[in-house]
């Protein structure tokens, strides 16, 4: 696998392979348990429960078996960044699990790798053979006696929701990826009811970092809440889209300076499930207490028809939603009807503004993220352009 | 079907149970690789996955109709998956979908009549810094402009 010439602060910083795993192995669990809460890292899927609470629980719980999972169903509009860490930098992700499991005491984990991702496979699976042969993995890692840990990779077959990381575990159980209800969360009943630890590739990827550097090391980036650096995907108007490791706190307009981008009007910030940001908040930071973000960026210039924007992710939501619980399956549909009465020009403001309330029930009555989030474009773009989608050359351009 | 193809198919589904184990986690990898070969899964080896897991034929059916890679009605050798989302689609996606649809002569969600291609969209398949992108069965092509699109396709064996 090739490496192209990345630089960051931490995840594109120089990194010896097997470096973490041995240093971690020299430790004990509640040292590195410690390690990572000093870190104060927090989940980089987006929602950013803290890391460390989450593996504590696992430890402290008594089972038969545990597990470890990667969640690798990168599916959010506008974010690659995993796609990067798995081609480029592996060993941080796969050594990020093998302490992982050492730390929790599971001897399994499992990647949920994407089905898009299927021209990895072949590339991972020979990386996880590499560091067999390098005792990385299998019996007895780095001759630490008793600690056995094997990595396996499972495909996805293209559902957005597996992303949630309870639908995760009923896909890989064998069923249709549909949340559950919590609690009980994974960390009690997990994979197969035992305690699991589902992570996201980069959170995984800075795991080998934190446990070689410390976790004052990595606590010095960023911000006092938003410890550490986040990869940000940036795609959309700008000459240099790709994947960019800066510090939390970061602002949206130094992120459009370093990336190039001229006249920008907007920038959804999150995904389609994320927020619209408008050019007069341009100067608003992407932190867990500002803006949180599992990092895609989506930049848009003057050029672009913010409701033709909007338009496509309420598609993608209405394709995505599983369909179980009735506020996402319906609601993401009456949203984009929603839409294209506006497009048409046939609509009422008070069924906008209707529409605007069914998608704040969406956020507190559905089962699971995706139809928790799935509204937040369509009230924070209706809200921020309204001047441009409802008056002048707005809606149907006027019609 | 014919009773040595069914025979056939059984065999095969045996090897796969071996592979992957009887339990249900087993379910998706047995499928993902009969939709791989086959690119569907037909009645019968629903039934014999069915079967050999100690499952409900409904059980398979239910899965297969959530995943949107894995399917019940035949689809072309090369499954054509254009991405449809906004990074894809502000990098003129539309150009290259009514490039394809011009040079295969059908729509998206059709399939040729040699049974060659079958043509749909997919959402967001993490190629955003380099689109318009496409993926074919597993390979993935970007920076796609409508005249590489169909090179592309004309180049299908």
């Amino acid at each position: 696998m090739e490496k192209k010439n990345r630089k960051g602060a931490v995840l594109f910083s120089s990194y010896k392979p097997g470096e973490g795993v041995k240093k971690a192995l020299s430790l004990s669990r509640e040292d590195i348990l410690f390690e990572i809460r000093e870190s104060k890292l927090k989940g980089r899927g987006g929602a950013g429960f803290p890391t460390a609470t989450k593996w504590t629980i696992v430890a402290a719980a008594i089972a038969d078996q545990k597990y470890i999972i990667c969640n690798a169903d990168e599916g959010e509009p506008g974010t690659f960044k995993d796609r990067v860490l798995l081609l480029e930098y592996p060993e941080l992700v796969f050594e990020g699990m093998v302490i992982a499991g050492y730390t929790i005491g599971a001897t399994k984990g499992i990647v949920y790798l994407r089905g898009e991702y299927e021209y990895m496979l072949k590339s991972l699976e020979d990386f996880l053979e590499s560091m067999k042969k390098d005792n990385l993995l299998g019996k007895n890692i780095l001759g630490k006696e008793n600690f056995n840990f094997d990595i396996t990779i499972s495909l996805g077959s293209g559902a957005y929701v597996c992303g949630e990381e309870t639908a995760l575990i009923e896909s890989l159980e064998g069923n249709r990826g549909e949340a559950r209800n919590r609690p009980p969360y994974p960390v009690n009943t997990g994979y197969m009811g035992m305690p699991t630890v589902v992570n996201n590739v980069e959170t995984l990827a800075s795991i080998p970092h934190i446990i070689s550097k410390g976790g004052e090391w990595y606590r010095k980036h960023g911000t006092d809440k938003s410890s550490g650096s986040k990869l940000f995907s940036v795609s959309g108007d700008c000459e240099k889209p790709g994947v960019y490791e800066l510090p939390w706190g970061t602002t949206i307009s130094e992120l459009l300076h370093i990336v190039k981008a001229k006249n920008t009007k907007a920038v959804q910030v999150g995904g389609a499930s994320g927020l619209c940001i408008p050019k007069s908040q341009f100067e608003r930071a992407l932190a867990y207490e500002d803006i949180a973000t599992g990092g895609s960026i989506i930049i848009f210039n003057e050029s672009r028809n913010m409701l033709h924007v909007l338009k496509n992710f309420m598609e993608f939501f209405v394709e995505e939603s599983c369909g179980q619980c009735t506020p996402c399956r319906i609601g993401n549909v009456k949203l984009l009807e929603g839409v294209e009465m506006i497009e048409k020009g046939e609509y009422k403001f008070s069924y906008i503004n209707q529409l605007k309330g069914l998608g704040k029930t969406m956020q507190i009555a559905s089962k699971c993220g995706l139809g928790q989030s799935s509204s937040n474009s369509f009230i924070s773009i209706l809200e921020n352009f309204k001047d441009e989608i409802f008056n002048g050359n707005g809606g149907a351009n006027g019609k | 079907m014919l009773v040595m193809e069914k025979n056939a198919m059984t065999e095969e589904i045996e090897e796969l149970v071996l592979k992957y184990g009887n339990q249900r986690s087993a379910l998706i990898p047995i499928l993902q690789d009969i939709q791989r070969k086959y690119k569907h899964i037909p009645d019968f080896a629903q039934q014999e996955i069915a079967r050999l897991l100690d499952i409900h034929p409904v059980e398979v059916f239910s899965v297969i109709s959530f995943y949107s890679f894995l399917n019940t009605e035949p689809k072309g050798k090369y499954i054509v998956r254009l991405c449809q989302t906004i990074s894809c689609d502000m990098q003129g996606k539309a150009a290259v979908a009514k490039a394809i649809e011009r040079e295969l002569g059908i729509k998206f969600g059709e399939t040729t009549r040699d049974s060659k291609v079958t043509l749909e969209y997919a959402n967001c398949v993490g190629m955003c810094d380099q689109g318009p992108a496409l993926i074919i069965n597993e390979r993935v092509y970007s920076k796609l402009t409508p005249e590489k699109a169909v090179q592309i396709l004309n180049e299908l064996k």
